[in-house]
């Protein structure tokens, strides 16, 4: 239980730590918002051209849009989360000193990104997609039902965005340098969860094999359960198949790579 | 030296090259994919679009090569050590530019180009002297303008401190709804980069000329070529913007 209160207060740390950075913040959302502009347009081109695109009317894509603004920083997909100081701590050696502790590298680690992604939501999410609904006829589900589901995924894709980014995070220890792989990982990201283009309209095999894909449970998933698009059980049962392959993975890696531990610096 | 730095670690500057590659070449996918679906988007072909996509990549390209660091100012004033820059003897906007100058970033460069290249083949252009002349003059204005823009940031992080991303909505966002045609966006938001902030005349007005399409807001033909001036003018109110923002500074050391 003593274990349980840790990981509460490690999640509640980093919520507040990045609840400090006001000004941030503000610009934050004043760039997400224009970015869902230009989306808004663009995709609205597209729609015009082809309605029902990839099963989605046009006030479907436009919640699909704001959605996508509200989830970007909440889910680090372009980077942001705590892989950038966890990074920063292998490669500058401080992380011997996480290892010390009597916590586990990789929860202590998920418990702060979680505090993190909570408040971005808040902090981030909610005013872009606020500003989307009220400015855009867009299509949100009446019942709480639907929401309640929608909150659930939203959670189990926090869980496998940390997953996914937690393992370039340990890349670190045998690169030094994780600039490169975690840029790398942060575009497919962007690509596959379908942050550009919503993933139901690639065209043939690649849009089945981007849906398999740990991506498509970031942004893709609890679109759909909101958007009535997808069974909420089976969207969990993928999303949570992909969090315990990734963590199971990142755990087998993590004690590798602590087993090598060769720390930088005197 | 900030080359030399990068290269200590070669696997890195080669991915994150690559990755500056690739950031772009995923835009220009989703625009492929976009035309997988249909024929036309606000009217304009693909090979169009490319062109479109082309200019507005090379020369936010070049722009953010020269200038792209000015994003870093705002953690300098944060922690203060912009001082340093403000007592070696050599100008402070030039010092921030060089400040951890990024080879990695040719990539976006190289891309742009490639696009272009790309759609020159495809699409088809009446070539006329004035049209053959406008092209380096488009990228060079464009370059110009992106660069205003970065500066303008910059001395915006003066005040605002913790806000640099609001630059990166004009900056990345700028050339990201300058690959699309303007047909696709709403008049507001075209008169807003026509009159306001002029990312118009970095590709939209001059390509526009070069392709022999009609401008939407219906501005006359001269204005393709009014590029030039309106670079000037941008960069001239950047600087200004500049220096006050630079005499307003003060240092957050204790």
């Amino acid at each position: 239980m003593g274990a349980g209160r840790l990981y509460v207060a490690v999640a509640a740390g980093g919520f507040r730590r990045y609840a400090t950075y006001r000004a941030a913040t503000a610009a934050g959302v004043f760039t997400n918002t224009a970015f869902g502009l230009i989306l808004v347009y663009t995709y609205r081109a597209l729609w015009d051209e082809k309605p029902h695109l990839g099963g989605y009317d046009q006030a479907q894509m436009l919640t699909y849009v704001w959605l996508g603004q509200a989830l970007l920083s909440t889910l680090a997909i372009g980077g942001g989360g705590v892989e950038d100081e966890l990074m920063e701590r292998i490669r500058t050696g401080d992380v011997a000193i996480d290892l010390y502790r009597p916590a586990d590298l990789q929860l202590w680690w998920l418990a702060a990104d979680l505090g993190r992604a909570f408040f971005q939501l808040l902090g981030r999410g909610v005013i872009p997609f606020a500003f989307g609904a009220l400015c855009f006829p867009v299509y949100l589900p009446r019942d709480a039902g639907t929401w309640a589901a929608f909150f659930i995924a939203v959670l189990l894709a926090m869980v496998v965005g940390f997953g996914i980014r937690f393992l370039v995070v340990l890349s670190t220890f045998w690169l030094l340098d994780g600039t490169g792989v975690s840029q790398m990982v942060w575009l497919l990201g962007f690509f596959c969860s379908g942050m550009l283009l919503p993933l139901n309209v690639f065209p043939g095999a690649l849009g089945e094999i981007v849906r398999v894909l740990p991506w498509s449970s970031l942004l893709q998933a609890p679109a759909d359960i909101l958007l009535g698009h997808a069974d909420p059980l089976g969207t969990y049962l993928f999303q949570a198949a992909w969090a315990a392959a990734l963590l199971g993975v990142g755990r087998l890696v993590q004690s590798a790579a602590t087993r090598r531990v060769v720390v930088q610096g005197g | 030296m900030w080359v030399r730095s990068t290269m200590a670690y070669r696997a890195s500057f080669v991915m994150t090259t690559f990755g500056n590659f690739a950031a772009t070449f995923f835009d220009f996918v989703t625009i492929m994919l976009m035309f997988s679906r249909v024929d036309a988007l606000g009217g304009y072909s693909l090979p169009e679009v490319a062109f479109l996509y082309g200019l507005s990549g090379v020369s936010f390209g070049l722009a953010d090569l020269v200038i792209g660091s000015m994003e870093r100012l705002g953690r300098r004033v944060r922690d203060g050590t912009l001082d340093t820059l403000l007592v070696r003897p050599a100008p402070v906007l030039a010092q921030v530019a060089a400040d951890r100058f990024a080879l990695r970033r040719l990539g976006r460069v190289t891309q742009g180009l490639l696009v272009l290249g790309w759609s020159l083949t495809r699409v088809e252009i009446d070539w006329t002297a004035a049209r053959l002349l406008l092209m380096p003059v488009m990228v060079a204005s464009g370059f110009g303008i992106f660069c205003a823009v970065f500066v303008a940031g910059a001395a915006f992080q003066f005040l605002a401190q913790d806000a640099s991303e609001v630059q990166n909505a004009f900056t990345y966002g700028g050339t990201t709804l300058l690959q699309y045609p303007p047909t696709v966006f709403a008049k507001e938001l075209v008169r807003g980069v026509t009159f306001v902030l002029p990312l118009a005349f970095v590709n939209w007005l001059p390509a526009t000329y070069v392709l022999g399409r009609p401008y939407p807001l219906g501005l006359p033909g001269w204005v393709a070529f009014a590029s030039p001036l309106v670079a000037v003018a941008c960069c001239a109110l950047a600087g200004l913007a500049w220096r006050a923002g630079l005499r307003s500074y003060r240092s957050t050391g204790s």
